[in-house]
């Protein structure tokens, strides 16, 4: 599968990568994996939709922004993503977050990420022409 | 870590010799067995720190550190404001003041046998621990600021805990210098509900027992005594800190060039001491450090309240409060000459040596307690601060055991049921929201706390008053 999420080791934390056909559909993967650090993203349903927007100086710091925004998101509505709509335009994001209102025991979380940070942060294709868009979490 | 890198001192002390770019030296404090084992991103990260404007003496790292954000984790920096130095969101991390607070019960382990599970499932039931958990205390704006500005000061004027409390907590429970006004809708906003949580990751609250007593002298002053039952808390300044952080590091990162300041990594962001940017920050970390010591403030309240349900006479006092993710103001004698520096601890805890006026009265003459917190279900250390320390290390040790593997394959190494049942077989509770949090928490993804504090204590930086094991786990 050409689209995908992964978990890369780092020695406090974890990574997390996102991988697709596109930019979008990076991002989308990055965010995907981000729910996979806290949750089994398939126990959480598409209740509810979230727009987001970020701009940053180069889409290194649009990744980070983008999955900051949704730490703030998941905080402060304590609602947890499974889906993702991204469109990435210079350096400017227009994105959707789905998903529903935290539930403790269905969802069982592991663990909260506290932020996205700029370690092992990289935007860019992959010899095979897939874009990868990573970095690691707090959490 | 390539030890051929590395100049041995005497005792736990290592050298890198400045090169490139660096200003100074980088020092790491470990055993030959702990920096062998050490991440060689520690390496590239501790010398990255050695070339930011204004450091003075060296970086340093302490026997803990692993690999972090732009600064290990376990990484010590003073920068002077006279010569250009900086203050770095990255060197303070994410979860500000993040810190360990423990209390005398007034009980022994005797007092607590049979009732070890009752108490479990009050204190679990009580203080909020773990994703998606709210606290009992919701703030919004004066109230918020009010907070932000007074600490545990604020907390105990609320009715959570005692005065009494607040002379045992760093700065007297209230940092001064906190601009509530330098922290951001969205930070305020994110804390709203969680005053008085625990969070989630290597946070917990922990009944312990005192195990083995190393200094009586020290353990006397401290009040301590062996089979002694101790509580111990372990959190920081939750989705305000987390968000602080967040913003303030991407200002940093984006405005460095500004400032003239070049990167060696984007999470060593930093602004200069007297910059606006620099200040602003300095505003908001210090609002930030009162938000984690309201927050131990009111977990403490509730730990009374669940002690007082199950053990009515146990009499819960603060021994200590300290904060291992800060940058302070502080006076240090630099070759002589004393100077006002600030000094960032990244995972490293402060360490005053004896008679030290920042200390308590009371426990003065021994040094300040140093509480090192170990992994869930080994052991835990309180060490004290040392005068060697002072010059070694600004007055600086270890913070806990450290890392040694990562989430992802402490994850698929155990099972969170089989830890539980394991550590319940030694007699030692845990009671966690998630499976998969306790395994990712496991015992063996950490270093041996006892080889750090041995490091620590060889090394000068502090030396060894107790062991802690735990009775009890909460985790966050």
């Amino acid at each position: 599968m050409e689209t995908r999420w992964e978990h890369f080791p780092h020695g406090a934390d974890i990574g997390i990568r996102g991988i697709g056909r596109s930019k979008d559909e990076a991002f989308e993967q990055a965010a995907l994996a981000m729910t996979q650090v806290i949750t089994d993203a398939k126990r959480v349903a598409v209740r509810e939709a979230v727009n987001i927007t970020c701009q940053a100086p180069d889409d290194e710091i649009l990744l980070v922004d983008w999955l900051n925004a949704l730490v703030y998101e998941m905080a402060t509505r304590h609602m947890l993503f499974s889906r993702f709509n991204v469109h990435v335009d210079d350096h400017h994001l227009d994105g959707t977050a789905f998903g529903e209102h935290i539930d403790r025991q269905r969802h069982q979380p592991a663990v909260e990420v506290k932020a996205a940070t700029y370690t092992g942060l990289s935007v860019g294709q992959n010899p095979d022409g897939l874009w990868e868009a990573q970095c690691v979490v707090d959490v | 870590m390539d030890l051929s890198l590395l100049t041995h001192h005497e005792g736990c002390r290592w050298e890198i010799a400045p090169r490139g770019n660096m200003r100074v030296p980088a020092v790491i404090f470990a055993s030959e067995q702990l920096i062998s084992d050490m991440d060689n991103k520690v390496y590239d990260q501790v010398t990255n720190v050695a070339m930011l404007p204004g450091i003075v003496k060296a970086a340093y790292a302490m026997p803990d550190a692993h690999w972090g954000y732009g600064f290990p984790i376990g990484g010590v920096a003073a920068f002077d404001p006279e010569e250009g130095g900086v203050v770095s969101a990255g060197g303070v991390g994410f979860d500000i003041s993040c810190g360990v607070r423990t209390l005398h019960t007034g009980l022994d382990l005797a007092d607590i046998e049979g009732l070890k599970n009752d108490l479990a499932d009050v204190l679990f039931f009580r203080i909020p621990a773990g994703l998606g958990s709210t606290g009992r205390v919701h703030l919004e704006h004066d109230e918020m600021d009010a907070m932000l500005a007074g600490g545990a000061r604020w907390a105990v004027s609320q009715g959570y805990g005692i005065s009494e409390d607040l002379l045992h907590t760093e700065e007297g429970g209230c940092m001064p210098g906190a601009v509530p006004d330098s922290v951001s809708d969205h930070a305020k906003k994110r804390q709203r509900d969680e005053m008085g949580t625990l969070g989630s990751g290597n946070h917990y609250l922990e009944v312990q027992r005192v195990a083995e007593v190393y200094d009586s002298v020290a353990s006397t002053v401290f009040g301590l005594h062996e089979n002694e039952i101790v509580v111990s808390i372990h959190c920081g300044s939750r989705g305000l800190g987390h968000q602080i952080g967040t913003e303030f590091l991407k200002k940093m990162a984006v405005s460095a060039r500004e400032y003239g300041i070049d990167l060696p990594d984007r999470e060593l962001a930093c602004a200069p001491i007297s910059s606006p940017l620099g200040q602003e920050y300095l505003g908001a970390m210090r609002a930030g450090i009162n938000c984690a010591l309201a927050n131990r403030q009111i977990i403490t309240h509730l730990t009374r309240e669940a002690f007082a349900s199950v053990l009515p006479r146990a009499g819960l006092r603060v021994l200590y409060d300290v904060s291992h993710n800060t940058c302070k103001e502080e006076q240090h004698v630099v070759d002589g000459v004393s100077r006002r520096l600030f000094v960032h601890r990244k995972g490293a805890t402060r360490a005053l040596g004896p008679g030290n006026p920042l200390i308590p009265e009371a426990l003065r003459a021994a040094g300040q307690p140093v509480l090192i917190g170990g992994s869930m279900g080994t052991a835990s250390y309180i060490m004290t601060g040392t005068a060697q320390g002072m010059t070694l290390s600004f007055g600086s040790a270890c913070h806990g055991a450290g890392r040694a593997m990562s989430r992802h394959q402490a994850n698929r190494r155990w099972r969170g049921r089989q830890i539980i049942d394991d550590l319940a077989q030694q007699g030692i509770i845990i009671r966690s929201l998630s499976a998969r949090g306790v395994a990712e928490e496991a015992p063996g993804a950490y270093k041996d706390v006892t080889a750090v504090v041995n490091a620590a204590d060889a090394a000068g930086i502090a030396r060894k008053v107790v062991k802690l094991v735990p009775v009890v786990c909460i985790k966050g």
